[in-house]
């Protein structure tokens, strides 16, 4: 159990920015492309400190994708960022060919995740990506919680060998975890215990699923929280555990719900220990434009609907709605 | 059919038009033998750009150890390509990096000969995956960068296309930086057979003209008779000179091909772009070439 507490807020593109420095200080053969947007996706930071290991490779995201793949088949290690949209999506085919049936080691820093955004509008508000790149072999996905989890992720990821992908946001959002806050790719961590409800998150959705935790405390519910940054590789014991140990979970991430942390928990969950699981996310739509807190109310990703979707997955279990049947529902069958 | 590969192997050097022609009439029988087994896959831009292969890889224009393909200092040749890696599988195999049997096992279960290269099999001389066309160029471009701007070698890289391929926009954005970051260790070969597999290029969507587009990329641009070794030679040649004079730009080699070149009855021919030939067909392509 970790001890978290709010320090104020910091976007987690500035942890990917300052975990670059830290890469580049160790590591000679980290490399980075740029695709223009260099300030707003803070490479800016490792061209600056950098400038013989930094290539501009101008607005050309399949291009860059490529050539990373070139120069990590030459023994560097290279990363580029651009926006989600622009360097998971448009470039699908270039991680899946050049860099994952490669086993490149590329490593990829995909910004303006999520609604967050704000005003940009549906254009740049990827919510798809991790569904995508979660089906690809070979790939690492982390979607951080914070700005320090982010710059942990930035670093692990460059330390370990094979393609990788790190999910980072715009907008501010709250810095809770500390420098003694495990991270491990392939790790969740249990933020806070409880039996009675799991709620498993990443991204900002991990700090407004404290946030339910504490609502719900108020009615006597004990909820478990989970900050699950490693989509994949994917901590199946954990996910399990949870849902032995609670019998009904909710996930929440900024993303469409179909086919990312939501889909991965339904997944081993539906194997190992089918419980109830409500999904919060954005319900197959486009985001728009606006401020942040506006756009994070209108298409329900705050804490208010982690709290609501926790008493519904509840009620799911305890009723036996859902045709899962706990052992006395069983009983009444055989009757 | 029963087909026996010959065991003979190649050295790469400065060699005779005569000599290359030898190699690559052993190139184009190796490739009608290993589509005829497989009874699928590529015929006619293989056999077309064999004489481009013999150049390259028996000229003395790369520089490789057949019996060691990771050497750190060997010259990197991608097949943007993919499809044509017949004639990838056919030449490396002449150059003795694997015994020519391998050949046999083109396109079949757990093969290192897969149908597009996988650089996850592990075939000697492979250096990356290809197949999704428009990637292979900038793989290339991206080592060719690691060589020159980071490493600070004389290491060369080569990659050819085809010409339908540059109807991938892609193709451009590599061209782009190849010529931006000045690699003039970069040589970009263009097997322009004017054909794709639905039909002639300027059908289908043209690309023309491709010397233009690649002088106006930055490219020193050699447009060359594709099936004439003198012409191959003296383009190598030259961009071997840029690299070595740090000219500051990559080289072009547009290399004007028949498809199905040295089989009578597939020369120029769109329709064998991504058939094989049945076993009469495949006997008869290899009495003529002889």
């Amino acid at each position: 159990m970790q001890e978290l507490t709010l320090h104020g807020s910091k976007p987690t593109r500035h942890g990917f920015g300052e975990g670059l420095v830290v890469l580049g200080e160790r590591h000679d053969n980290v490399v980075v492309l740029g695709g223009d947007i260099t300030g707003s996706v803070m490479t800016s930071l490792f061209k600056d400190k950098f400038p013989d290991r930094f290539f501009s490779i101008g607005i050309a995201e399949q291009n860059a994708t490529t050539i990373a793949a070139g120069l990590a088949l030459s023994g560097k290690i290279p990363f580029f960022a651009s926006y989600g949209a622009f360097c998971a999506l448009r470039n699908a085919d270039q991680l899946r060919i050049s860099v994952c049936y490669n086993e490149a080691n590329v490593k990829i820093g995909g910004g303006h995740a999520g609604i967050s955004v704000g005003p940009d509008g549906a254009t740049h508000q990827v919510l798809e990506e991790v569904a995508f790149l979660r089906t690809l072999p070979h790939m690492t996905m982390l979607v951080p919680c914070d700005y320090n989890e982010a710059k942990k992720a930035t670093i692990a990821m460059g330390e370990m060998v094979g393609p990788a992908y790190i999910r980072f946001g715009r907008s501010p959002v709250p810095l809770f975890t500390n420098d003694n806050t495990p991270f491990e790719i392939g790790k969740a961590q249990v933020f806070r215990e409880g039996n009675d409800i799991a709620l498993i998150a990443n991204g900002a959705l991990v700090w407004e699923s404290m946030l339910a935790a504490d609502e719900l405390a108020k009615k006597g519910i004990k909820a478990r929280v989970i900050n699950c940054p490693s989509v994949k590789p994917f901590d199946v014991e954990t996910v399990v555990n949870a849902a032995r140990e609670c019998g009904a979970i909710v996930t929440a991430e900024e993303h469409q719900v179909h086919g990312a942390l939501g889909g991965a928990v339904a997944e081993v969950t539906a194997k190992n220990a089918p419980v109830p699981i409500e999904f919060v996310g954005v319900r197959d739509s486009f985001g728009g434009s606006g401020e942040p807190e506006e756009l994070m109310v209108k298409f329900g990703l705050t804490w208010k609907e982690i709290y609501a979707s926790a008493l519904v997955a509840i009620e799911r279990r305890d009723k036996g709605s859902s045709g899962i049947r706990r052992v006395k529902d069983v009983a009444q069958y055989a009757e | 059919m029963n087909v026996e590969f010959e065991q003979k192997v190649f050295p790469n050097k400065r060699q005779s038009a005569e000599e290359l022609a030898e190699v690559a009439l052993h190139i184009r029988r190796d490739i009608i033998k290993s589509l005829v087994l497989a009874q699928s896959g590529h015929s006619g831009g293989p056999l077309g750009s064999s004489d481009i292969f013999a150049t390259m890889y028996f000229g003395g224009y790369m520089r490789y150890k057949p019996e060691d393909m990771t050497w750190e200092g060997r010259d990197r040749f991608v097949l943007s390509a993919g499809h044509m890696c017949p004639v990838l599988y056919a030449t490396l195999a002449n150059a003795g990096c694997f015994p020519k049997a391998e050949l046999a096992t083109l396109r079949k279960y757990n093969t290192r000969l897969q149908g597009h290269p996988g650089r996850d099999m592990g075939l000697p001389g492979i250096e990356t995956s290809s197949g999704s066309l428009g990637q292979g160029i900038s793989i290339a471009v991206g080592m060719a960068m690691s060589d020159k701007l980071l490493d600070k070698n004389d290491r060369r890289v080569f990659s050819l296309t085809g010409d339908g391929e540059l109807q991938e926009g892609s193709v451009w954005e590599a061209a782009m930086a190849a010529s931006h970051f000045k690699l003039d260790n970069f040589c970009w070969i263009i097997d322009n057979n004017d054909c794709q597999i639905d039909g002639r290029i300027k059908e289908v969507l043209d690309v023309y003209p491709i010397d233009e587009k690649c002088r106006s990329f930055g490219f020193d641009t050699i447009v060359v008779d594709g099936h004439n070794f003198t012409e191959l030679m003296s383009a190598f040649d030259r961009f071997l000179e840029n690299q070595k004079n740090n000219t500051g730009k990559p080289t072009a080699i547009i290399a004007k091909t028949y498809m199905g070149h040295g089989v009578s009855f597939m020369n120029d021919n769109y329709k064998w772009h991504g058939v094989p030939p049945s076993v009469e067909q495949a006997e008869k392509a290899l009495a003529e070439l002889v």
